[in-house]
């Protein structure tokens, strides 16, 4: 089993040297996988379902118990999850949901601090069920973000919420990451996401990154924009699909 | 206008009213002409008590009228001034206090005895080992046919009477509260994973919260199998309590008393009920059921 550790060196968040991960004796669903995610680096990570996106991230969240596998995992201290559910507990409100384990006399100003920032001012004391499923996620961002991430572990979680919705939170989430600037890996199935977001993109297959492609589009990233549909039809080829066609349909979860 | 004439318009479909009418009592766009809502439809204010009420009536009316035996069943107004009776001559007190008594230290002992029976289960694989299977055999053993043995043990006297009535609360209450546990969501315990929640805050945070339904929705059972335990061990051996005072009064005919600690019953666990539904709401604001 791979051990966690907090020491790293001055410019890696994440190092993973020849990871593998099986859940059945047959073909590993990570299979001696080397991933370095820079301090502050924005990644995005695609995949076809079965491809080891959700497996590698919950490698890294320590959230792999179920799994066998051998390898080295070095992750920062403080490392955040945010899953595709918003994963709020129903019976507390926003303001406990967002500092549920959080400490101190200053737990609270700070969890007020984050709801302000994700733009949910106010709602305090409202119960989960009386927010929209994009104010839900937004609450679970600000539950991630509370705790000073050096680590940010995002698995689909724009993937339940509808297309406006989803692009105003691609907004927040780049300005909440270049105010906070902690590491991001995002697992997504949406081309358009991660190179609207990243930094880096990678595509995962058969356990192994298979493309890597920097993200090298200045201001704001514009999906009409030619260079970016050029990205854009290189990653759909690397996922194995050769027309350029956006992948908002595909629904898959992996 | 009042919402008892609303609910009759959205059940009679044809002559509709005029919409700015419709408008105004439902609050909602008037729909198209003719066309029936599905679902009962709006509840009608204090409907639970129409049917009582209408049972009373018939009672009333069928005393009064002479077609109802008063040695088979009292008139109402008789009831009342039998309870009345009763209740000034200082009979009724005493009695009523000793069951009281019975039903809250049985009430009492069962849910403590439940809740930690529960926990002990639901949070270890170990605990459910041991505690499970027996209160599964206890729950398929009726309470009555377990009377003889605890005569035998604990004699006749309260003791008895208060342990029997706490056998019987203790099993909704696990029932429920185990399930209530076991069915708590695993990604929640994922989630506290990664916040690194400690043990303690887990539970009081998320397993317990979590679990709180189900309490109560076996708060609600116990309540009720305790009036059920207390008329039993108040029948078979007792020298007060209402179900003595109804016992007495069958050996002499007197229908009127027997009918005041019938009603007496029925108040009580009414009561009860109500007061277990009003802190259930309470508790669980979060949870906006249908029944709200």
């Amino acid at each position: 089993m791979a051990t966690h550790t907090g020491g790293l060196t001055a410019t890696a968040a994440v190092r993973t040297r020849n990871l593998y991960r099986s859940f059945t004796d047959d073909r590993p669903v990570l299979a001696g996988l080397d991933l370095t995610i820079e301090r502050g680096e924005f990644v995005a990570l695609l995949g076809r379902s079965g491809s080891g996106k959700s497996t590698l991230l919950r490698a890294l969240a320590g959230l792999d118990q179920d799994a066998t596998g051998t390898g080295d995992i070095e992750v920062p201290e403080q490392v955040s999850v945010v899953f595709q559910d918003s994963r709020l507990l129903p019976w507390q409100r926003v303001l406990r949901n967002v500092v549920l384990g959080l400490e101190g006399p200053g737990a609270k100003a700070k969890g007020k601090e984050a709801l302000a920032e994700v733009g949910l001012e106010g709602r305090e004391r409202a119960w989960p069920r009386e927010l929209s499923g994009g104010e839900q996620q937004r609450v679970a961002l600000a539950r991630s973000l509370v705790r000073e991430p050096e680590l940010l572990l995002a698995d689909e979680p724009f993937g339940a919420l509808d297309a406006l919705t989803r692009i105003r939170m691609h907004g927040l989430l780049r300005a909440l990451y270049e105010r906070h600037r902690p590491a991001v890996l995002l697992v997504t199935h949406d081309v358009d996401e991660a190179i609207v977001l990243a930094d880096r993109v990678l595509v995962l297959d058969q356990g192994h990154v298979r493309t890597e492609r920097r993200i090298d589009l200045d201001g704001p990233r514009d999906p009409s924009d030619p260079r970016f549909a050029a990205i854009r039809t290189e990653l759909l080829s690397a996922l194995g699909l050769d027309s350029p066609r956006t992948t908002e349909t595909e629904k898959e979860e992996s | 206008m009042t919402a008892v004439d609303t609910a009759d318009q959205e059940v009679r479909p044809s002559p509709a009213p005029p919409p700015e009418h419709d408008e105004a009592a439902s609050g909602r766009a008037s729909r198209p002409r003719g066309r029936r809502r599905l679902g009962p439809g709006k509840a009608i204010p204090l409907g639970y008590l129409v049917g009582p009420l209408l049972l009373l009536g018939v009672w009333s009316w069928g005393s009064a009228q002479g077609w109802i035996d008063p040695r088979i069943l009292s008139a109402p107004w008789t009831v009342v001034a039998t309870a009345w009776d009763l209740w000034e001559s200082g009979r009724l007190g005493p009695d009523l206090l000793v069951s009281a008594r019975r039903f809250a230290l049985g009430l009492t002992f069962g849910v403590l005895a439940g809740l930690a029976l529960a926990i002990v289960s639901g949070l270890s694989r170990w605990g459910e080992a041991i505690v499970d299977g027996p209160v599964q055999i206890k729950r398929s053993i009726p309470n009555l046919a377990l009377l003889p043995l605890l005569l035998l043990w604990f004699g006749i006297d309260e003791r008895m009477k208060i342990i029997t009535i706490a056998l019987g609360v203790l099993i909704p209450i696990y029932i429920h509260t185990h399930n209530g546990l076991r069915s708590i969501d695993g990604r929640y315990a994922e989630l506290s994973e990664t916040l690194r929640l400690r043990p303690a805050s887990f539970l009081g945070r998320v397993v317990l919260p979590g679990a709180l339904p189900g309490f109560f929705l076996g708060m609600r059972f116990a309540v009720t199998s305790s009036w059920l335990s207390l008329v039993v061990v108040e029948q078979v051996n007792a020298t007060s309590g209402i179900g003595y005072m109804m016992l007495l009064a069958g050996t002499y005919g007197q229908t009127d008393i027997i009918i005041v600690g019938l009603v007496l019953y029925a108040l009580l666990g009414l009561t009860s009920d109500t007061v277990v539904r009003i802190v259930q709401r309470r508790a669980l604001t979060w949870r906006r059921t249908l029944e709200d």
